[in-house]
């Protein structure tokens, strides 16, 4: 597979042929093109670009992490890092019995308070509806939130999770990763929190670089014997 | 720049241009991709003596609200000229000429952007002339280009620009101040090289069927030299140099 990678800007050619064209590619006549900065794959029938910039754009089942931007008195508002606000309707969280005079939103979510949720629904014609009611998802209480690009979230969670699970072995933190790019960081030790910490910020700025992995590990083993 | 001596020879007979330039050869060009920390992407250009930054935000929440699309993300372009740019003070209040430029930047990149992506959204290009010597829209929708794609703005190619003329009975590729002012013919063209399609083409002057065609060569032929430019900008940043 590797042989086949290719950096790509917009307007390269990936690849001519019979190929279906997925995320961020177009079909010109034959010719399957980049529509962005990133890394070209190219699989037995299909081409795709990881992209290694822009904006959240939310997709169906996506974990975010959230911050509560305002309320009304039917819904939340909350900021998921995107072009889009995220909506969380007030059933979500009180249950169908919710009635708007006698439940108060605030009780429950405060303007700034942290939210892991997911996307239910999003499409082109309305903001993301998001819930809460899941396990795993809700209020976040403790933790520190580091902002990553979200095209770089992929490159944290690694193949099959093997960065993320490397970086929580190594510093005992408690690391959940919003799809959206905002990472929330919880450990019982302050070392480890600020080893994690460093980590993902080391993937968000090293995210091209090939033996990521191995400079991670390196960082993470040294901070050990100091 | 300021008073232009009137006997200036444009081209010399061993076709030797004012400054020191073949017909066939464009100014130094230098593009950097990145480099506002605020902005989601940007580009600062250098296009002989023109200095151009430019700043891309979005794609983000239009507002005035009346002006989004329903159906597709809207590009919002202002190109504007810094008071210092140019030799007698210039008032910073956005010109008619300015507001013309901004709408064919604008224009120019339209066909590039994917912003039916982004419905209800709108992505906003800053341009800000620090200095300039004739040929900033086509240095300003070069630098665009690479901004937007800074930015992850989904495009179906880079739009390179660049101008070619007529000087002295001659077609000239970039035209630069001197021969703007005292030329015969300016000729912007923006260029999606990959795609082999024009998005800008203006013509400011007279020229005959075939000096218009042979223009229009010289022009994509200069687009090219500033797509490689602008590639190469874009892998710098992204991919380290001497990368892929």
């Amino acid at each position: 597979m590797d042989n086949k990678r290719k950096y790509v800007i917009p307007g390269d050619l990936v690849t001519t042929g019979p190929f279906r064209p997925e995320q961020n590619v177009i079909l010109e006549g034959d010719k399957i093109i980049s529509t962005t900065i990133g890394i070209s794959e190219i699989y037995d029938d299909s081409v795709k670009v990881i992209t290694l910039t822009g904006k959240y754009i939310p997709k169906i089942d996506d974990l975010v992490i959230g911050k509560v931007n305002s309320h009304t008195s039917l819904s939340w508002e909350l900021d998921i890092n995107s072009c889009y606000v995220g909506f969380l309707p007030a059933q979500d969280v009180f249950g169908r019995d919710f009635s708007a005079h006698a439940d108060e939103l605030s009780s429950k979510l405060k303007t700034g308070d942290l939210v892991a949720a997911r996307i239910a629904n999003f499409d082109r014609t309305r903001d993301p509806l998001v819930t809460i009611s899941d396990r795993d998802l809700g209020k976040i209480d403790s933790g520190d939130l580091v902002k990553i690009s979200p095209s770089k979230v992929p490159r944290l969670i690694g193949k099959r999770g093997s960065m993320i699970q490397m970086i929580e072995m190594a510093t005992n933190a408690a690391v959940t990763i919003g799809q959206n790019g905002w990472v929330v960081v919880s450990c019982e030790t302050s070392e480890g929190l600020l080893k994690a910490k460093k980590a993902i910020e080391m993937v968000n700025e090293k995210a091209h670089v090939v033996n990521l992995t191995d400079q991670i590990k390196e960082m993470l083993d040294k901070k050990d014997e100091s | 720049m300021g008073g232009r001596d009137a006997t200036m020879v444009l081209l010399d007979e061993n076709g030797i241009r004012c400054d020191g330039r073949k017909v066939d050869e464009p100014r130094r060009i230098m593009i950097k991709a990145g480099g506002l920390k605020n902005a989601d992407g940007s580009a600062y250009i250098e296009f002989g003596d023109n200095k151009i930054l430019v700043g891309v935000f979005g794609p983000r929440d239009v507002h005035p609200k009346h002006m989004s699309n329903t159906d597709t993300g809207i590009l919002r372009v202002r190109y504007h000229m810094e008071p210092f740019s140019v030799g007698e003070r210039k008032n910073p209040a956005p010109s008619r000429r300015e507001v013309e430029i901004s709408k064919v930047i604008k224009e120019a990149l339209e066909p590039a952007v994917m912003l039916e992506k982004f419905p209800r959204t709108a992505v906003d290009v800053f341009i800000e002339v620090l200095q300039a010597d004739g040929g900033t829209r086509c240095a300003a929708l070069s630098a665009a280009s690479v901004a937007l794609a800074d930015a992850g703005i989904p495009m179906r190619d880079m739009v390179a620009a660049c101008a070619s003329g007529k000087v002295a009975d001659t077609i000239v590729l970039d035209v630069n101040n001197e021969e703007d002012q005292a030329g015969q013919a300016d000729m912007p063209i923006g260029y999606m090289p990959s795609l082999e399609k024009i998005t800008l083409l203006q013509l400011d002057g007279v020229l005959t069927p075939e000096e218009y065609k042979k223009c229009v060569d010289v022009g994509v032929h200069g687009c090219k030299i500033v797509y490689d430019i602008q590639k190469k900008a874009l892998k710098d940043k992204y991919f380290g140099k001497g990368d892929d």
